[in-house]
């Protein structure tokens, strides 16, 4: 089996991870729920998944780091805790559901929207950004990576367009967390969201927030926090707000070594063998006769990610010949992304994604280059 | 009142994890134990030291820019 899935989930995960979780099974109790020994290794494991992950994000402090289950909770968090009717926030057509489907509930609920638009390659101009500024904008939302593309968002020119005019800055990385180095603490984010079991190598179900001290989110769930017993309200310190109920242990605990793996190899050096790959996926298969591919390749980098299209098949169609036929394993479709997708004009077909990581072998891309000239050279005939 | 135990309460656990991890760094006295219910019936740990640690765990803790909620004296 070759597996170019790696943008929905990473696999394979470092040997570290499993064991680091089933370690974590056989001695971690409720993080912060009393001080035996058990609950005091959970939250000591916790604590110190917190403070690596606030030393590999540049964060100021670790407590401005908590624990969620994903990117998507991370971001309706960030999205429903800062906004309020009446508010205005900017976004673009690149992004995922889970900026899109919460800014739609939000809009039914007087939030005002404005989106910028793709091109054809997906790409976003931002120089028009002030043109979308009103008096009550508060926000402006921005994925950092598109998961259908690959495309790296301009958030360095957004963020001091941010900063300018005192905007908050949320940022979805769930595709470049573990991908791209960031510097919270230099950078213009406000908040950072993102997921465990993609390029950091955790497993999945574990994600989290960043929130830049001075901003308070409203929590989406409320309810035991270990402290504060008898309040009626939900403690407001970070990062206990935002943690109602018992954390992920084994899961942060995957993700603690998952970190570590990436800090021993090398984010910089793992980064390089992914897009020397995907570099060469991508000059391989433009060469093709009937491949379209999707995305802005001009770009010096950007995440290894590669969609493409066969044409007159469906991508749904050539991803299960991919896996039926060759064992390997790509996502079709819309990828959640259906405004991106209008943008690109696939809305009717969706795409096929393959997606890398350092884990995949040129040996590997080539098996995958073959089979996709072997379908688009085949006589489809009666299965079209 | 004749103190027998002093306890540095915390706003969260974090708090008092980070506590903990700078006193162990440090190797200054103390642990962590159950909030008491002298102090509040509430959940939350707290720092326990001897009445005699007091004064160098609070310097330290001060010069290390650690956070606590409250130091409490208990019989």
């Amino acid at each position: 089996m070759i597996y170019f899935d790696q943008a929905a989930t990473s696999y394979p995960k470092p040997p570290e991870v499993a064991k680091a979780m089933c370690q974590a099974l056989s001695y971690a109790g409720n993080s912060g729920r009393g001080s035996h020994q058990l609950s005091l290794a959970a939250s000591r494991l916790v604590y110190e998944a917190r403070c690596e992950l606030a030393d590999f994000f540049g964060a100021e402090d670790p407590s401005r780091i908590a624990f969620t289950a994903n990117a998507t909770e991370s971001l309706n968090l960030a999205l429903f805790g800062s906004l309020n009717a009446g508010d205005h926030v900017i976004t673009t057509e690149t992004e995922h559901n889970s900026v899109l489907r919460p800014l739609y509930r939000l809009e039914e609920r007087g939030v005002e929207l404005s989106m910028l638009p793709a091109d054809r390659k997906g790409a976003v101009d931002f120089t028009g950004l002030g043109d979308h500024l009103r008096p009550n904008t508060r926000a402006v939302v921005l994925t950092h990576a598109s998961n259908v593309t690959g495309n790296l968002l301009d958030i360095e020119s957004v963020g001091a367009f941010c900063r300018q005019h005192h905007l908050i800055f949320i940022v979805d990385a769930a595709q470049t967390a573990g991908f791209y180095l960031y510097d919270l603490k230099r950078s213009a984010i406000d908040i950072l969201c993102f997921t465990g079991h993609k390029a950091l190598y955790g497993p999945q179900g574990v994600g989290g927030i960043y929130v830049r001290p001075g901003i308070f989110l409203r929590p989406l769930k409320m309810g035991g926090s270990g402290i504060q017993t008898f309040s009626k309200t939900h403690p407001i310190q970070m990062p206990e707000a935002l943690e109602a109920g018992t954390l992920n242990v084994p899961g942060i605990a995957g993700l603690l070594a998952g970190i570590r793996y990436l800090q021993e190899k090398g984010l910089d050096k793992l980064r390089q063998e992914e897009e020397e790959l995907t570099n060469y996926f991508y000059a391989e298969v433009r060469k093709m006769p009937g491949v379209e591919v999707y995305g802005d390749f001009d770009a010096q980098h950007r995440c290894p990610i590669v969609a493409l299209n066969i044409t007159g098949l469906e991508s749904s169609f050539v991803s299960q010949v991919l896996v039926d036929e060759y064992e390997i394993c790509t996502r079709p479709g819309g990828h959640c992304a259906p405004l991106l997708h209008i943008a690109l004009g696939t809305e009717k077909s969706g795409a096929v994604r393959f997606s890398f990581s350092h884990f995949n072998r040129k040996e590997e891309l080539d098996l995958a280059l073959e089979a996709i000239g072997d379908l688009a050279r085949r006589d489809w005939g009666e299965f079209l | 009142m004749s103190v027998k135990r002093v306890v540095v309460t915390f706003s969260t656990t974090t708090e008092a994890m980070a506590w903990e991890c700078a006193c162990k760094k440090a190797g200054l006295p103390g642990r962590l134990i159950a909030m008491p219910v002298q102090i509040s019936a509430e959940c939350g740990l707290v720092w326990l030291i001897t009445p005699q640690d007091r004064e160098l765990l609070l310097e330290r803790g001060r010069e290390l820019g650690l956070n606590y909620r409250d130091v409490v004296e208990l019989e």
